[in-house]
């Protein structure tokens, strides 16, 4: 890329350090998620009698928060960030202990994962985690003697070391969702810094018994059973988990390849799938502007991991890279674990998708997450 | 980088797109490919039917008179909406309008609940339809009641009184017609099924009789309003509203004054019956237009009140239509009902007789017994009449002669070993004239009667040879007598053979030969009419609301029997005998009209629930008037005695009906059809319902009255 090479030692406020098309990616599934999270609240407010932009306004709000931090994430060089790691992850774990102390902690879906903030605002210490752990891994695994050597196996259980305090934690809640996609990007940064292939084969391995012997053994709760029972048949309970996979699949379908048109789906209207301002936000999608929208939003996703892997492919260093190895994985599989299961692809957990859900720390992280790739991006080679 | 962080990074680039490739497969099977089924599936999510059924149309008779009609009836409903929201659920509103209707609350409860909100084995009486449509709970409710509920509104809230199109049968000329007529109910599961009709939950549908075999052309189509709601089930906005379409007019070939007339003879003829001291459970009548088939009137006793149906069944009401003890009302006779035909039969033997070359004109002995094989045969009250012509003895009802010709015929036929070109003369002349086959009228669940030929026989003995071969061990105890095992014995030793026995009772019309009282009418019809006789036909026409004919139905031939004209003038003759000289000569003396007909009275085995031995069935067959013969009229009443003197003096009675015959003098301005059945098809008369029932400003079928 020549445009990236012309820039490379060029002054860090300079626009030229940015990805643009990164931005312009993410910038319109920003634009997109505002409308939907409009769409899918404005009817439901208004027949209530409330203020029908009640949402999308705190949207807004939390897409200018979340840019102030991505702006602020760029400016700190990132190898200065190691510096911080220790701290991050520190108060991520300190805040994933206090969602589970009782009153404290707010419980959603019989998940506790919420922290009450005055003036009515919540916040989600796990989504802090995801950055404290790909930051620490990668700073792990990257801080060796010999930069051009593989890690070695001590690296790798500190970095499994770092990375198990705030899952177990997070599986406590539990956020089984969460916990894949944060397993998921450990696994991918492990693979990416090197290792050996048996430590990615073994950690797979080890994540699949896991889950199994985790339901098998009640680890998991019956509400968590419930949901994966839903997915692998969805009449076992029709009422509850069943009936919410089985509407979001015929919300997305009825929308056909044009859609309902915006803010016209009578399925969303309606309401008839729940939480469809936040984890369902793609139903929204679906319905209203239909396969064609829809694939507009998909390519948006594509267009973010070309930049992204490009980004990776450019950065000057190992914890560069392994930082946008981590974001990657996440924003990846996120999408897919949330997408999927709107669709019926995936059981039933409640992760936002990326960018177009409504909700203020999942949006602050994700922001975040980019602005860690244009961080690494404006310092690459 | 190393390579392997290299490679590890490409397989890691490929699974993330390889997971963006699967999320657009599956968009676009479901959007693209799957999208028409999760539109309907959400159709059905979000919109709400509310029903509006369509006027149903009108049974009129043969004159456009109507019988039955959709007239508006105050219906009392429960609105679940409004008593959901109460704070006890309506709880205290249901128990006033059980106490305000003398109602159970648990059966006003369970009427009131979606079939959905009750646990599967508990639903009787549940309600089909959705929250949104209110509950009908009283049909036909009373003025004061109603009024009490609408002057109340606030001790009453969620109750409503409304005015709903009830089918109301009028009655103008006091017929009854219930079991022509039949019922309409509400649709069943199994009605929604059927894909060749789209119907709504809350309409009512044809069940049984006219309105059964017609309920597509009496339908009509329901309006239907579509709502849209939402998760809360709170109605968001209307989408459609389509009126209702009236349904069609049926106009039968009933004749509602005859029919009042043929059910009062009925009536009297079953009461006859008690009065000589037998019990006559039941009967039926029948009057078919001879050169067409019409049936002009058709009576079942004992009957029913059809509005039952429309004010809602009570249980008493309907265990009563299949009690036993009642005579089960419910069973539509004329078709239904099997008997064997006795004497009124001979007028086939006569045919056989014919066939197999004996003369007509000829005399043959009427002893008082016949020995056949090791069994005797008595005559009819065990008579000798010497040697009679043939005529006389079918007037005078000799049995003992057709016991000597079947038996001779039998014999011809090869006995026990019957010969494979066996002629069956009697069993032929019986199917000819359609005996154990249906007579295929417009109505349902008509019954077929029974043929014993040898075919019979055979299917029967496959059956039951198992039962009388073990007798000993599957018999009741009671069963066990030495005469019942003797009988069981033989069967088990040749049942699959018509023995003389069987042949001997076929010919008079006993053993196992069962007719309904409509396939007799439809052999006396044929007889008069030289052999061709018609399908019965009940309907008329199908008219729509404005009075333009939809469909006419035409007489149809059913068969054609191809005898010698001889055999024919033979019969007529013969049947004339049986009224002027013969068994019914007493109960037609003075008659002014001349008509031909037979008496039948048939054994009948078998035991009443209170252990006394069965009476006789009572059979008048017949025909007129005799000289160009328009009406066969047959009437049967179950355990009624002598056919002449119970069915006999009540078909005298529906030929008096039909040619104004009062005090032994026509007066042609009181018969029914004097100048004949009317050709041109009638004009349905709503207005004359009008008469009698006042509804104001009402639309009744698509017309407004008054």
């Amino acid at each position: 890329m020549s445009s990236n090479l012309k820039y490379r030692s060029a002054t860090r406020s300079s626009f030229g350090k940015f990805d643009l098309l990164l931005i312009v990616a993410v910038t319109g599934l920003l634009a997109i998620g505002t409308l939907l999270v409009y769409a899918g609240t404005r009817e439901w407010f208004r027949s209530a009698g409330l203020d029908p932009e009640y949402y999308l306004k705190r949207h807004i709000i939390n897409i200018l928060i979340g840019s102030l931090l991505a702006y602020g994430t760029t400016l700190i060089d990132y190898r200065l960030l190691r510096a911080y790691t220790p701290v991050i992850w520190g108060a991520a774990v300190i805040g994933l202990i206090l969602v589970l102390i009782p009153g404290v902690g707010l419980e959603v879906n019989s998940a506790q994962a919420w922290i009450a903030l005055p003036g009515g605002f919540q916040l989600q210490p796990a989504e802090l985690a995801k950055i404290a752990i790909i930051i620490g891994i990668a700073m792990i695994l990257a801080d060796r003697d010999r930069a051009d050597k593989d890690p070695t196996t001590s690296d790798v259980l500190m970095a499994l070391a770092l990375a198990a305090v705030p899952i177990l934690l997070i599986v406590a809640q539990p956020d089984l969702g969460t916990v894949l996609i944060i397993s998921a990007a450990v696994v991918a940064m492990i693979g990416a810094s090197g290792a050996q292939a048996r430590w990615v084969v073994g950690l797979l391995l080890l994540g699949a018994v896991g889950v199994v012997t985790a339901i098998q053994t009640g680890a998991v709760s019956e509400y968590q059973v419930a949901r994966l029972e839903s997915f692998v048949d969805p009449s076992a309970d029709p009422q509850a988990t069943g009936y919410q996979l089985r509407q979001s699949r015929i919300t997305i379908g009825s929308g056909g390849l044009f859609g309902k048109g915006l803010f016209d789906g009578p399925q969303t209207n309606g309401r008839f799938v729940p939480e469809q301002q936040t984890d369902f936000i793609f139903t929204v999608a679906g319905e209203e502007i239909g396969f064609l929208g829809c694939s507009v939003i998909l390519l948006l996703y594509l267009l973010i991991f070309i930049r992204a892997f490009s980004i990776c492919r450019r950065s000057s260093d190992l914890f560069g890279r392994l930082v946008c190895i981590g974001v990657i994985a996440w924003f990846a599989f996120q999408t897919f674990e949330n997408i999927g299961m709107t669709m019926g692809l995936m059981p039933m957990t409640g992760v936002p998708l990326p960018f177009l859900s409504y909700g203020g720390s999942s949006m602050f992280a994700n922001l975040i997450g980019v602005g860690l790739l244009l961080n690494v991006h404006a310092r690459s080679r | 980088m190393s390579l392997r962080a290299r490679i590890n990074l490409i397989v890691f680039q490929t699974l993330v797109f390889s997971l963006l490739l699967a999320l657009f497969g599956r968009l676009f099977y479901l959007q693209v490919l799957e999208s028409d089924k999760y539109q309907d599936a959400a159709i059905s999510i979000q919109s709400r039917d509310v029903v509006t059924p369509a006027i149903r149309g009108a049974i009129t008779d043969i004159n456009g008179t109507p019988m039955v009609i959709d007239l508006p009836g105050l219906v009392v409903s429960i609105d679940r909406v409004v008593i959901d929201k109460q704070e006890d659920k309506g709880v205290t509103v249901l128990s006033r309008v059980a106490n305000l209707f003398s109602l159970q609350y648990s059966d006003v409860y369970q009427r009131t609940r979606l079939c959905g909100e009750l646990p599967k084995d508990n639903r009787a009486g549940c309600w089909n339809g959705t929250r949104y449509q209110p509950i009908p709970l009283v049909g036909g409710a009373s003025q004061d009641t109603a009024l009490e509920v609408m002057e109340n509104s606030d001790f009453y809230p969620g109750v409503e009184v409304s005015s709903v199109p009830i089918r109301s049968y009028p009655s103008l000329v006091g017929e009854n017609v219930a079991h022509v007529l039949g019922y309409v109910g509400q649709v069943t599961d199994e009605d929604l099924k059927n894909p060749e009709v789209n119907y709504y939950r809350n309409e009512v549908v044809g069940k049984s009789g006219l309105e059964i075999e017609y309920n597509q052309f009496l339908r009509g189509v329901p309006g239907v309003r579509t709502f849209l709601v939402n998760r809360k089930e709170v109605v968001t906005k209307e989408d459609k509203n389509i009126q209702a379409i009236a349904g069609n007019h049926l106009i039968t070939n009933i004749d509602a004054r005859l029919q009042s007339g043929v059910e009062k003879a009925l009536e009297a003829a079953v009461k006859r019956a008690r009065a000589s001291g037998y019990r006559g459970d039941s009967g039926a009548a029948v009057v078919l237009e001879i050169k067409t088939g019409r049936v002009l009137a058709m009576a079942s006793y004992p009957t029913y009140d059809p509005s039952i149906w429309q004010k809602g069944l009570t249980v008493k009401q309907a265990e009563d239509l299949f009690s036993e003890s009642k005579g089960v009302p419910a069973l539509s006779r004329p078709l239904q009902g099997l008997f064997a035909p006795a004497s009124t039969f001979k007028s086939v033997s006569v045919v056989a007789a014919a066939a197999a070359g004996y003369p007509l004109n000829a005399s043959y002995n009427c002893p008082a017994t016949v020995e056949i094989g090791n069994r005797t045969f008595k005559n009819f009250d065990s008579i000798a009449a010497g040697r009679i012509p043939l005529d006389l003895g079918l007037a005078i009802s000799c049995d003992s002669l057709w016991y000597q010709i079947s038996y001779d015929e039998w014999v011809r036929d090869g006995g026990l070993k019957p010969k494979s070109t066996a002629n069956d003369y009697f069993f032929n002349a019986a199917k000819s004239f359609g005996v154990g086959q249906l007579t295929g009228i417009d109505l349902p669940s008509e019954l077929k009667g029974r043929l014993p030929n040898r075919q019979w026989k055979q299917n029967w003995y496959e059956q039951n040879k198992d039962f009388y071969c073990n007798y000993k061990q599957r018999a009741k105890k009671a069963d066990l007598s030495v005469y019942l095992i003797e009988i069981a014995r033989e069967n088990c030793i040749d049942g699959n053979k018509v023995r003389a026995g069987d042949a001997v009772n076929f010919s008079i019309g006993q053993g196992d030969t069962l007719v309904t009282p409509l396939r007799l009418a439809q052999m006396y019809a044929a007889i008069a009419n030289n052999g061709t006789y018609y399908k019965p036909q009940v309907a008329r026409a199908i008219v729509d609301v404005d009075g333009k004919v939809i469909k006419e139905f035409k007489p149809e031939v059913a068969d054609n029997i191809k005898i010698q004209q001889s055999t024919w003038d033979f019969l007529h003759k013969s049947l004339r005998m049986v009224v002027t000289r013969g068994t019914a000569a007493g109960v037609f003396s003075g008659f002014p009209v001349a008509v031909s007909g037979k008496t039948g009275t048939a054994q009948v085995f078998g035991k009443n629930p209170n252990g006394s031995a069965k009476d006789d069935t009572s059979w008048f067959a017949s025909y007129g008037p005799t000289n160009d013969p328009q009406y066969a009229v047959v009437m049967m009443v179950s355990q009624g005695g002598f056919g002449a003197s119970t069915s006999g003096l009540g078909v005298r009675d529906i030929y008096a009906t039909l040619f104004g015959v009062n005090a032994n003098k026509v007066d042609l301005e009181k018969a029914i059809f004097p100048t004949g059945v009317p050709s041109t098809i009638a004009k349905v008369d709503l207005k004359q319902v009008a008469k009698k029932v006042d509804f104001t400003g009402v639309k009744v079928g698509g017309m407004k009255l008054k």
